[in-house]
């Protein structure tokens, strides 16, 4: 029973989060808007981590499975992607290294100057 | 057996989730990093269907519940996200500086590339979001007049190259401090980086969970601008 609650919260979350979608006129998704809402429901205390936590570690921990079917959908588009698939493939991989060397480095050194200061 | 295969709403889903688990085993047993029980399972799962002439709408049958798990699966980030609200405070600067900077550079590597590679335009809007998690990208290129289809499968390809890559790419660039790896790994490959950053420890992971957010918003803000550039 336990589970069944905690899962329907975070069902109820993701129904708001998809009614919002269907009322402002940004292109965010749902699961954005109901990811900014239920960490505003945590942080007031409206929603107590005990009311979530199990159900929603779970969730996550399975997360990787859920992008199967999005990657197996690459067989349908297949015969688009084919034309351009070098330089998509270039431009792929390239661009991991580079963002993240950016974001990392960056935040990396914002961390340690404000420590030095700090001291 | 392959008649059977192409009506059947389980076969599918089932061989996605043993070969997903076999995948999980080898990665447990010699711990390398090409053994991504993710790619794995897509593999296995795309050669299973095409050598039985199982169609993608089939197949999807069953998946789509899969897919399904995606959205309160997302809502559920917010969890790890408030377990380590203080220390994301506490690194505000970092978080939004390193993010920015990571979009800008993602945005710029784009441009400069399918420049150089003489891409059209179309194909350049394509690939404009495919850092960011697939619901937001998908929006973009659309917005933007992509391949919605081709920019599912870049950012999925991101993702899963991300996770992958992530510790070694952290290694290359000295990036040692845990909130930094979850940032890079969020803001370069999105959900599927961020179960990179789950494994890593919990600091990687809400940073990461964090930055899919405010990278995703950071892209649909600039990611016109760039647009208007090629």
């Amino acid at each position: 029973m336990k589970y069944l609650r905690q899962f329907l919260i975070i069902l109820a979350v993701s129904l708001i989060g998809e009614i919002l979608k269907a009322v402002l006129p940004l292109p965010i998704p749902a699961s954005i808007y109901g990811m900014v809402l239920m960490f505003i429901l945590l942080l007031t205390g409206v929603i107590k981590l005990g009311q979530v936590r199990e159900t929603g570690r779970f969730l996550i921990e399975i997360m990787p499975v859920m992008f199967i079917p999005a990657g197996v959908g690459l067989m349908s588009s297949w015969n688009v992607l084919q034309p351009v698939l070098l330089p998509v493939s270039v431009i792929t991989v390239i661009t991991i290294f580079t963002v993240m060397g950016a974001t990392g480095l960056i935040s990396q050194t914002i961390i340690k100057m404000d420590g030095k200061e700090s001291k | 057996m392959t008649e059977f295969m192409q009506n059947s709403a389980y076969a599918g889903v089932t061989i996605s989730l043993i070969s997903y688990a076999l995948g999980s085993w080898l990665k447990k047993k010699f711990g390398f990093g090409f053994f991504n029980p993710l790619l794995i399972s897509i593999v296995v799962t795309i050669l299973v269907l095409v050598s039985c002439n199982v169609s993608y709408e089939t197949y999807n049958e069953g998946a789509k519940y899969l897919s399904w798990l995606l959205t309160p699966s997302t809502v559920c980030l917010a969890i790890p996200l408030y377990e380590e609200w203080e220390l994301l405070k506490k690194n505000a600067k970092a978080v939004i500086l390193g993010v920015f900077s990571g979009v800008i550079t993602s945005l710029i590597t784009v441009f400069v590339l399918s420049k150089m590679m003489g891409l059209s335009h179309e194909n350049y809007v394509t690939l404009l979001p495919k850092s960011i998690t697939t619901a937001i990208g998908m929006g973009v290129s659309e917005e933007l007049g992509g391949y919605v289809t081709i920019t599912v499968a870049v950012i999925v390809i991101t993702g899963v190259i991300g996770n992958i890559l992530g510790e070694f790419i952290c290694k290359i660039f000295r990036i040692h401090e845990p909130i930094s790896k979850g940032l890079a790994l969020g803001t370069a490959a999105h959900a599927i980086g961020t179960a990179k950053a789950m494994e890593l420890g919990d600091v990687e992971g809400a940073m990461s969970s964090l930055s899919i957010a405010v990278a995703g918003v950071f892209t649909v803000v600039l990611a016109s601008l760039f647009a208007s550039f090629m």
